[in-house]
């Protein structure tokens, strides 16, 4: 047998050999050497035109499946499930209550239908509350071909299941080996440049090249996660000096900012390969990486952040107020600790298009390597950043107001609810403030204001219990770190 | 609706705990929070399946205006009636049918906790039932629950609208 496999066996070596040397120069010639200068053929926005396509008539084919057995077909509400009436204050809906129940007395009191208010709110949040569902993914209305995204997508065809196949094959068999490959290059790029350029002595050829450096190495990430990104306003762009924020959906965004500029970044120095890269970045650029106990102090990370902001010459900061992965549907509270630095600060908006793969990491049900390897068998990453004018904290303006007018400014460009509530509930319970506010609420309704001159003997007692300083956002004392 | 698809609840055993209904952060914020989540759970059962889920929920659906046919069919979860007698049982935990004045205190209490004292508990209690306390047995049945909210637009407060 052996002289039949011998010709057969040389035969396949070579052809491996020749697509190997090919697939190379593919991935050379497109793809790094773009990502190196810095200019793209516009491969990637046809292939995103191509898939729309093909979601679109996927949609239709399950449309037609669905109404010839006139079934609907499920579509997840984005907005809800029940309506919500404009939200009043609690006074003014036990007002209306009590109104119609009998005539107004003199000393306001407790009425039984009281609590119809709470029990028809408490009901609401659990069909629909606004804040659990920020921290699990999006819900598509069409379904993108990816398991992964199929929520209750029904009248699945023979023709879809053969396109959602091939899918299959090419995700896995294509776009995740080349994904992997360019992120293995970028990475190893990115530890071995920036050491290198961290030994040369002159500072000014240090600066030039490390910016350079730090480009081409994420050009080359982004290539690896495919992700087309649309940069607006980029004459907003932060500049040295300043704080640069944004809304924070997933580990990637820092890769799609510093894509286009220079930032230096700021995080909890980690172990393993994430600490040899930031061990290796911070040899050329001040990036500002924190030891796990330094974390906790606040002062100290005023200070450092303080001091680089102080120095022009140095890069703007990007943080990420929010504190963990939401799931770009909302914005939550900004902890405030990066707005009491006093510079300028320059808000950024990111928006993903869910239709190409899910960008959102839910570290609660996904590890870090999980996520990145579904990140790269996704069909693309989407995404819309905006630069938003600079901000600087107004006369008279507490460090929250100053957070809270960002927040909104960030949230009405890139079309996300701007929610009060603080992104550490993903893992914490409400703390009992909350409910406390409330009551305090309720039990100003019945026993009346503190300045109404009530002549009830214990007026005294509560009003005081009343004074604690109840403003729930200052509770959160976490620093503004980018995190999780 | 419901836990399957849209529901924060996510569970894949067919059934809720306390414990799933924890886990929705405007609900820890509401002052009789737990006691709407018992409303869920019928005496005893420690879980609750999807059927009687939507059950409960059907309580607050809007009632429609015009019905046609009166007393031939059983009484709709959502008549003015029943949602009464939900939100009788958030006051009358024992189910026994009537609200008894530490029942009431009780319930106050969750509502207001730190914000009065007892004394000021007490008093309203007592002007709260001797107000709708019409046999004079210190307690609050059913129908002097129903009489002290004749005026009160329930319809309107105690239902919910949903998408479709």
């Amino acid at each position: 047998m052996t002289w039949f496999t011998f010709p057969g066996d040389n035969l396949l070596c070579r052809c491996l050999g020749i697509s190997i040397t090919a697939w190379l120069t593919l991935l050379f010639v497109f793809i790094i050497v773009p990502a190196v200068l810095g200019v793209s053929f516009g491969i990637r926005r046809l292939y995103m035109r191509t898939l729309l396509k093909i979601f679109a008539w996927a949609t239709s084919r399950m449309e037609m499946g669905a109404k010839e057995k006139n079934q609907q077909l499920h579509k997840p509400y984005s907005n809800g499930i029940i309506a919500k009436e404009s939200p009043s204050s609690l006074q003014q809906e036990l007002q209306e209550l009590r109104g119609s129940a009998s005539c107004p007395r003199s000393e306001p009191e407790f009425e039984m239908a009281d609590i119809f208010y709470f029990c028809r709110r408490g009901v609401e949040s659990i069909l629909d509350d606004e804040v659990t569902k920020r921290f699990s993914a999006q819900e598509l209305e069409s379904w993108n071909l990816l398991t992964r995204s199929n929520y209750n997508f029904r009248h699945i065809s023979l023709r879809l299941t053969v396109l959602w196949g091939l899918g299959v094959l090419i995700r896995y068999g294509i776009l995740l080996p080349l994904r992997v490959t360019l992120a293995i290059t970028g990475i190893s790029l990115l530890v071995v440049l920036t050491t290198l350029v961290g030994f040369l002595p002159n500072r000014e050829l240090r600066f030039y090249l490390s910016e350079k450096v730090h480009l081409m190495c994420f050009r080359i990430c982004v290539r690896a996660l495919t992700a087309i990104i649309t940069y607006h306003n980029r004459e907003n762009k932060p500049k040295n000096g300043g704080i640069c924020v944004s809304n924070h959906t997933t580990p990637i965004d820092v890769i799609i900012l510093a894509n286009d500029g220079c930032y230096s970044m700021v995080g909890q120095v980690h172990g393993g390969l994430m600490g040899m890269m930031q061990r290796a970045m911070v040899k050329s650029s001040p990036h500002i990486w924190f030891e796990r106990s330094e974390v906790k102090d606040r002062h100290l990370v005023a200070k450092r952040l303080s001091d680089h902001v102080a120095d022009k010459t140095k890069q703007p900061i990007l943080i990420f107020p929010e504190g963990t992965c939401i799931n770009n549907t909302s914005v939550m509270m900004f902890k405030k600790g990066s707005f009491e630095i006093a510079c300028t600060v320059y808000p950024v908006a990111i928006k993903y298009d869910p239709r190409f793969g899910d960008a959102f990491w839910n570290s609660s049900k996904f590890g870090l390597v999980n996520y990145l390897l579904r990140m790269m068998s996704s069909w693309a990453i989407v995404c819309s950043v905006w630069y938003l004018p600079p901000m600087n904290r107004e006369e008279g303006e507490d460090a929250m107001q100053f957070a809270n007018r960002v927040k909104a400014a960030i949230a009405a460009q890139g079309g996300l609810v701007d929610l009060i509530w603080d992104g550490g509930l993903k893992r914490a319970k409400v703390k009992d403030a909350f409910k406390e506010e409330q009551q305090k609420l309720y039990s100003k309704v019945l026993v009346g204001e503190q300045d109404e001159g009530e002549q009830s003997d214990d007026m005294h007692l509560e009003d005081e219990n009343q004074e604690e300083d109840e403003n729930p956002e200052d509770e959160s004392n976490q620093d503004s770190t980018k995190g999780q | 609706m419901g836990f399957n698809g849209t529901s924060p609840l996510l569970d894949q055993r067919g059934e809720l705990r306390p414990e799933d209904f924890g886990a929705i952060r405007e609900l820890s914020m509401n002052p009789i929070g737990d006691r709407i989540i018992s409303a869920f759970f019928s005496p005893g059962k420690e879980t609750v399946d999807f059927a009687s889920f939507v059950r409960i929920l059907a309580h607050f659906h809007p009632t429609e205006t015009s019905r046609s046919r009166d007393g031939v069919q059983p009484e709709p979860a959502n008549s003015r009636t029943r949602k009464l007698k939900f939100a009788f049982q958030l006051y009358d935990q024992d189910r026994d049918g009537k609200i008894s004045r530490e029942e009431l205190l009780q319930v106050l209490r969750t509502m207001l906790e730190m914000q009065v004292t007892e004394e000021q508990l007490q008093s309203i209690a007592e002007r709260a039932i001797q107000e709708a306390d019409l046999d004079q047995d210190d307690a609050i049945s059913f129908d002097e629950f129903r009489k002290s909210l004749e005026k009160v637009d329930i319809d309107h407060k105690m239902s919910i609208r949903f998408l479709s």
